[in-house]
């Protein structure tokens, strides 16, 4: 799926923001476009800083340092009730003393629409998140899937120019969350409204969002599309936090700089483009090679191929039912390594201590500084 | 343990034992509560005259308390006292617990409250006391304002009239108004705050649509905590009320122990518990009407 946004005009530009509490330094010199349509997530572990970058955006904290655009608008000075963000809250934040109704209408008072045009637009926004008829209830008569959608609809109908979402399904059950993610997404592409969601779940990241922000310690590590975030991650720490990925020591030896020869330990020698070296390269030093478990496949007896071929031994495995997750020790190798295989009709599955042989590709390798 | 020891016996026992538990409270009810009760309502259907009590029941008492336009001044005045000394401290206690919930660092809310019943450490009638040094003629109060230059001679309205008495039961029953209120703003989520920000609201309509109303139940217990005892407040009236700050407990008072018509001042007695009854069922409905939808 190739970016189509790419020309898409931001509709937030973060110029080196800083925040601190006190003297602790919460964000780090923050810069980013968020475009116009995206559904952009924010993804880092806990406490690194998302929800307070999230704030930041929605006028909740100052900015210690730096600045905020939104839609071309400097954002200094410009309280959280002036701002053309809306938001959903990690608590949901439903107001307990109101029907459904006028927890969704809540923020139409200003908006100059009768009461019969509000009431209409309150029973569109709800049957737009699947509530429609459920205006009269109580707010606390409500489940944690249901009160996730009345805040949905409350920000919804206000027509932000930006969504703000604080993990707004880590609360829910899984099988809840799985539905909401495909109804987030799909609602998301219905409206056109730029979505910024914040979430410790790379899984959930990686399938909703246009791009991701990875964020360690008040920082973005790297900004990119799912798809590039997984395959070329630019630091080991990003590649370690999305997905399962191998690492391997590996020293890079330079002809010239556009082909660039690194020797991994277990696997042998390889030619790697520039694009695979994010952190550069550093000659006679030993660094780290990273390669994630479905690039590589074990060649059952008899298979052949024209990839590139180890030796290693079966160490352990993990039997899923359709994935089998092996441990392979590569011969010369100082610590196994996971590779993940689909079972296929007639590929048997491997037992501990098998010699086996692992095909694997120079494509793959990601060299880190 | 066999089932032979579950026998009638071991239940007559059991039951036994749940009366005997029940007892106490029930003997400390009827003996504290539902007797003196009992007692005033009947006393206020005899009549009495000079010491001879007669039992036969009559409406007399209440038909003249209803028509006679001293009492009936006095029963309006300490509604209206009472009211007024509500008004005022509900009024002054919501931005103290409003401040402290909202503005005081959680570490020092603690404090906070410790400090605020540090006036209870002494005896009610030293504070009113303190009062009548500060409102007096000679008082703290106008010999600041003479001082100042911003009164020519003391004055006068208030000490010994009903001012007085608001002022004095209002500073009284503060904390009892403040900590209900506190309390029902800390349990207030904050990020409800944040929400009616976020939806476009400023500060003034957020603290309207959403603060006051979550706060409601505390303001209702507040008022009902200072309304109930200050209608029937008879000490404050003695020291500081004068002449026209005298409320329906000093003549039931009166009528007890000086004109000695028990039996009319039983029917005062009622009747100031019926007012309450009806302004406190009107409080308990309006809460019933906030606590809709919240539980
Ligand atoms: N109001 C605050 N005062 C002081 N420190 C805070 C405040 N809010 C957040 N922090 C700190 O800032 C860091 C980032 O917090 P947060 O943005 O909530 O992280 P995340 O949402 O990524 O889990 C945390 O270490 C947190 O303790
Ligand atoms: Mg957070």
């Amino acid at each position: 799926m190739k970016d189509t946004r790419t020309e898409a005009r931001p509709i937030i530009t973060l110029e080196a923001v800083e925040k601190y509490y006190g003297d602790y330094h919460a964000l780090r010199g923050i810069s980013a476009e968020i475009r116009q349509g995206e559904f952009f997530s924010l993804l880092g572990p806990s406490g690194c800083g998302k929800t307070t970058l999230l704030r930041t955006i929605a006028g909740f904290e100052d900015l210690s340092a730096g600045r905020l655009f939104i839609d071309g608008q400097d954002m200094a000075g410009v309280p959280a009730n002036r701002r053309p963000t809306n938001m959903v809250f990690q608590s949901y934040a439903i107001f307990p003393h109101l029907s459904v109704a006028e927890n969704v209408g809540f923020g139409l008072r200003r908006s100059g629409l009768s009461r019969a045009e509000r009431a209409a637009k309150v029973e569109q926004a709800l049957a737009m998140v699947g509530l429609a008829g459920f205006g009269g209830r109580a707010a606390h008569a409500l489940s944690g899937g249901q009160r996730q959608r009345v805040a949905l609809a409350r920000a919804l109908i206000l027509e932000p120019k930006v969504l703000l979402l604080d993990e707004p399904l880590s609360a829910l059950d899984k099988k809840m969350r799985d539905q909401m993610q495909v109804e987030l997404r799909r609602l998301q592409r219905q409206v056109g409204i730029t979505f910024i969601l914040v979430t410790h779940d790379q899984e959930e990241a990686l399938i909703m969002s246009d791009r991701i922000a990875v964020m360690f310690e008040g920082q973005i590590a790297q900004l990119d599309t799912p798809q590039m975030l997984y395959r070329r991650p630019v630091t080991r720490q990003v590649g370690e936090f999305i997905g399962v990925m191998n690492f391997l020591p590996a020293r890079a030896t330079v002809t010239d700089e556009t082909h660039i020869e690194v020797d991994v330990s277990g696997l042998g020698r390889a030619v790697i483009g520039p694009d695979q070296l994010p952190g550069g390269w550093h000659p006679g030093q030993t660094q780290s090679v990273g390669i994630r478990p479905e690039t590589m496949s074990i060649l059952f007896p008899g298979e052949t191929t024209d990839r590139r071929v180890a030796t290693g031994t079966v160490e352990d495995l993990a039997y899923y039912g359709d994935m089998t997750y092996y441990e392979v020790r590569l011969d010369g190798g100082d610590r196994p390594m996971t590779i993940s295989m689909k079972n296929l009709v007639g590929r048997p599955v491997l037992e501990r201590g098998t010699e086996a042989r692992v095909a694997w590709d120079a494509r793959s390798l990601v060299l880190f500084a | 343990m066999s089932d032979g020891n579950r026998g009638p016996g071991f239940g007559r026992s059991e039951a036994a034992q749940g009366y005997l538990l029940v007892a106490t409270p029930l003997a400390y009810a009827l003996l504290l509560l539902a007797a003196p009760l009992g007692a005033i309502l009947l006393f206020s259907f005899w009549s009495q005259d000079y010491l001879t009590i007669d039992t036969a029941l009559t409406l007399k008492n209440y038909r003249e308390a209803l028509s006679d336009p001293l009492y009936r001044q006095l029963l309006l005045r300490s509604l209206l006292i009472s009211a007024a000394v509500t008004t005022a401290t509900v009024l002054a206690a919501f931005p103290i617990a409003y401040y402290v919930s909202f503005h005081v660092a959680p570490e020092r809310k603690a404090m906070w409250i410790f400090l605020i019943t540090i006036p209870f450490w002494t005896s009610y009638l030293i504070r009113v006391f303190l009062w009548k040094v500060i409102l007096g003629y000679n008082g703290v109060f106008n010999t600041t304002l003479l001082g100042l230059g911003i009164i020519d001679e003391p004055l006068t309205f208030i000490l010994y009239n009903a001012n007085a008495v608001v002022i004095t039961l209002a500073h009284a029953y503060a904390p009892f108004a403040i900590l209900p209120i506190f309390v029902a703003l800390e349990k207030i989520d904050r990020s409800l705050h944040e929400a009616s920000q976020d939806l476009g609201e400023g500060y003034l309509s957020t603290f309207w649509r959403v603060t006051l109303p979550l706060a409601m139940p505390g303001v209702v217990a507040a008022v009902l905590i200072v309304f109930i005892p200050t209608i029937g407040d008879y000490v404050t009236p003695v020291l500081v009320g004068g002449p026209d700050g005298r409320m329906i407990a000093n003549m039931i008072q009166t009528q007890f122990l000086r004109l000695n018509n028990a039996p009319m001042g039983a029917a005062l007695a009622v009747l100031t518990m019926a007012m309450v009854t009806v302004v406190a069922l009107v409080f308990v409905f309006l809460n019933r009407r906030y606590l809709r939808g919240r539980q």
